[in-house]
């Protein structure tokens, strides 16, 4: 089988490994670009949202570059992007007349059965090799993850504009070519050390925002028009609510085992939206509510046009806002790759913001 | 006498005003930018250089508008900020206690929360521009009605009929509808004028609290239908500042005074800036598969200014050509 999937921000790299892993070649999902979203636009139906038409675009042209099977993820609860993956299928097999297969993995929890029929019938070697594929797989992920983190820590610290994303995009690509558990680290460790040893002004304090929303939209840039390294720019220290390896750890281990511990944003969104709303709707809230613990300055809150989980959150974050006292930014986003529209209402938020903090150092200095 | 310019170049006006030290008012000017910044500019900074004496000098330049960038470069502005700022800046100098800023532009319209001096909230239209200028100027243009006339038609109107207001389409058809079936003009107007406010409420206030003091600017200001909408839905008066048209060339005066009197010299180009060539052009990167649209601006053959790159590649080229 010629195996492709969503690309999804770095994640691909670890997706490779996996599927490498089991003994399958690999049809890399090229990055979304304009192509991408034009070729999906123009066969997904005009309602569904932007992840669906670039996702569709996205696996358009992975199938023009030789793939014949997808494997792609369910959704949790009443959000469409849990059918998106059958409905595609039906495009690409029936309107399109390709010969592809579409798996789709369902979060664990209630599928168990057929998760794992799913993985017996995909896994082409002996376990022993798959598992050691899979661990590297999930070591490239935890690598990828703690990478960005630090890009996200250092950007706005940076003294020559550009490093941290430079340093990122090399050390994504050591990664990338790393094969075994014991060069990730490695590398890691190296390029940690470049973003500790990189020039940075230590005595700017940067705003910190943090960003929450729907997964597809936060973690892939193309698709939020780079929000995060755009907030890096101008100087704020961003934290992304969603990282792969923690949503695959609550979406998959611990939900298959119920266990509670780690699912403090769903219980943090309690008092404001207790019910499972789809998608991250109920995360989102639950987020927004920690990071106004944490003392964070902002929320920004990434959500695609018409989509109803983050339109619910949307609509409860006033109270949230004010009554724990976080300004909150939502941006939808659709079909648009124009940025100026994006980067004014950002500008405008990290003026608020910093006009914010500087009237809360005053009020304090005046108490004092 | 030292003087500080603010431009704000927007989608469908570009406006000027240039102030004294004492934030007194010395020109403005709010000319249409037809689609064609750069020459907007240039028209704009002739037209004013005629306007005032030649003693004045430039001390501070700031730019706004969603052209703010371009005409950065085109002026060398010393302060290049986003609209909501200028407008709230702008705002509170003219009502200091003012807690609502109602900005109605000719494709976008903000609302900006303001209390104790500090923005503490703002919205801005994101996928419609249902209620914004432009769609006032085509339905009087369609109408066949001057737009300068259209508020004052609709405040003659006794019975406003009932327009649909989420959406410019909708909206559009339902106003044919009804003049078809024999409403009278002033009745549609008014009509249309209740829509668009309603819209603007529902879209982009969504519930924030408008609160008075409010300021009601922008060049949809001048329209006394819509004006007169406002107060009726909210209960309450608004205010429309004198320069409301150009409130936020006002605020980016005012930023860039504040900008000088940190001690920098101004980057103005001055008004000679308005004989030069400028020229852009824009081009696909071919580098990766983001083809990534850059736009190239140049004087003469200077590379003033790259921007549209994602990857900083065409930016690090204009910095080291400017430099040599």
């Amino acid at each position: 089988m010629r195996i492709t999937f969503p690309h999804m921000g770095t994640s691909w790299i670890a997706f490779k490994t996996l599927v490498e892993g089991m003994g399958h070649e690999v049809v890399l999902p090229p990055p979304p670009t304009k192509r991408t979203l034009d070729l999906g636009t123009k066969y997904s139906p005009e309602f569904a949202c932007l992840p669906f038409k670039v996702l569709l675009g996205t696996y358009l042209e992975a199938l023009k570059l030789g793939a014949d099977t997808i494997i792609s993820s369910g959704g949790v609860g009443p959000c469409r992007a849990g059918y998106y993956t059958q409905l595609q299928g039906r495009i690409l097999k029936e309107q399109l007349g390709y010969d592809v297969r579409v798996i789709t993995f369902e979060p664990p929890r209630g599928h168990l059965m057929q998760t794992y029929r799913i993985i017996r019938d995909l896994v082409k070697v002996s376990f022993p090799k798959f598992a050691a594929c899979a661990w590297l797989a999930w070591q490239k992920l935890l690598a990828l993850d703690a990478l960005e983190r630090e890009s996200h820590r250092v950007r706005p610290l940076e003294l020559e504009k550009g490093t941290t994303s430079r340093i990122l995009s090399q050390g994504i690509k050591a990664i990338d070519r790393a094969d075994s558990v014991k060069e990730v680290k490695n590398v890691t460790a190296a390029f940690l050390k470049r973003f500790k040893e990189m020039p940075k002004d230590y005595d700017y304090q940067p705003l910190k925002v943090g960003v929450i929303g729907e997964i597809y939209v936060v973690l892939e840039p193309f698709v939020n028009l780079d929000v995060v390294e755009t907030l890096g720019h101008m100087g704020v220290y961003v934290n992304r609510s969603i990282f792969l390896t923690n949503w695959v750890t609550e979406n998959t281990l611990l939900d298959t085992f119920r266990v509670e511990a780690e699912r403090s944003a769903k219980k943090a969104a309690g008092p404001y939206l207790p019910e499972l709303v789809g998608g991250h709707g109920q995360t989102s809230i639950g987020e927004t509510v920690l990071y106004a613990k944490r003392g964070f300055d902002g929320v920004v809150q990434l959500a695609p046009f018409t989509c109803i989980p983050e339109i619910v959150a949307k609509s409860i974050m006033p109270r949230v806002s004010k009554e724990l006292d976080i300004p909150v930014l939502t941006l939808m986003l659709d079909e648009q790759t124009g940025k100026a529209g994006i980067a004014t209402r950002l500008e405008a938020f990290v003026d608020l913001l910093r006009m914010r903090r500087n009237r809360m150092a005053r009020t304090r200095g005046e108490t004092a | 006498m030292n003087a500080y310019l603010g431009v704000d170049v927007g989608s469908v006006s570009t406006n000027f005003v240039l102030i004294d030290e004492h934030d007194q008012v010395l020109a403005d000017l709010y000319i249409r930018t037809q689609g064609q910044p750069i020459q907007a500019i240039q028209n704009g900074l002739s037209m004013l250089e005629k306007e005032i004496p030649s003693s004045l000098s430039i001390m501070g330049v700031g730019a706004t508008g969603s052209a703010r960038q371009l005409t950065g470069v085109i002026l060398g502005a010393d302060i290049v900020k986003n609209e909501i700022t200028a407008h709230a800046v702008a705002a509170m100098h003219c009502i200091p206690d003012v807690q609502t800023v109602v900005e109605i532009g000719g494709q976008d319209s903000k609302m900006i929360i303001i209390r104790d001096g500090v923005v503490v909230d703002f919205a801005m239209n994101t996928v419609c521009s249902a209620g914004t200028g432009s769609f006032l100027d085509h339905q009087a243009d369609r109408l066949g009605i001057p737009i300068e006339e259209f508020g004052a038609l609709a405040l003659k109107s006794k019975q406003p009929v009932r327009i649909a207001g989420r959406c410019s389409v909708f909206a559009e058809s339902d106003m044919i509808h009804k003049q078809q079936m024999g409403h009278s003009a002033p009745d549609i107007i008014a009509g249309l004028c209740e829509a668009l406010v309603r819209n603007y409420l529902n879209n982009v206030g969504q519930g924030k609290p408008v609160v008075p003091p409010i300021a009601f600017q922008g060049g949809v200001a001048a329209n006394q239908g819509i004006r007169h909408a406002f107060e009726k839905e909210l209960g309450v008066p608004v205010i429309v500042p004198e320069h409301f048209a150009v409130m936020g060339a006002l605020g980016m005066a005012l930023l860039a005074k504040e900008n000088a009197a940190q001690g920098k010299k101004t980057l103005f180009r001055g008004f000679g800036a308005s004989e030069l060539e400028f020229a852009t052009r824009s081009f696909e990167c071919n580098g990766c598969p983001n083809h990534c649209e850059i736009v190239e601006i140049k004087q003469g053959k200077i590379v003033l200014a790259r921007w549209g790159d994602r990857c900083r590649k065409w930016q690090d080229i204009a910095n080291t050509g400017a430099a040599s």
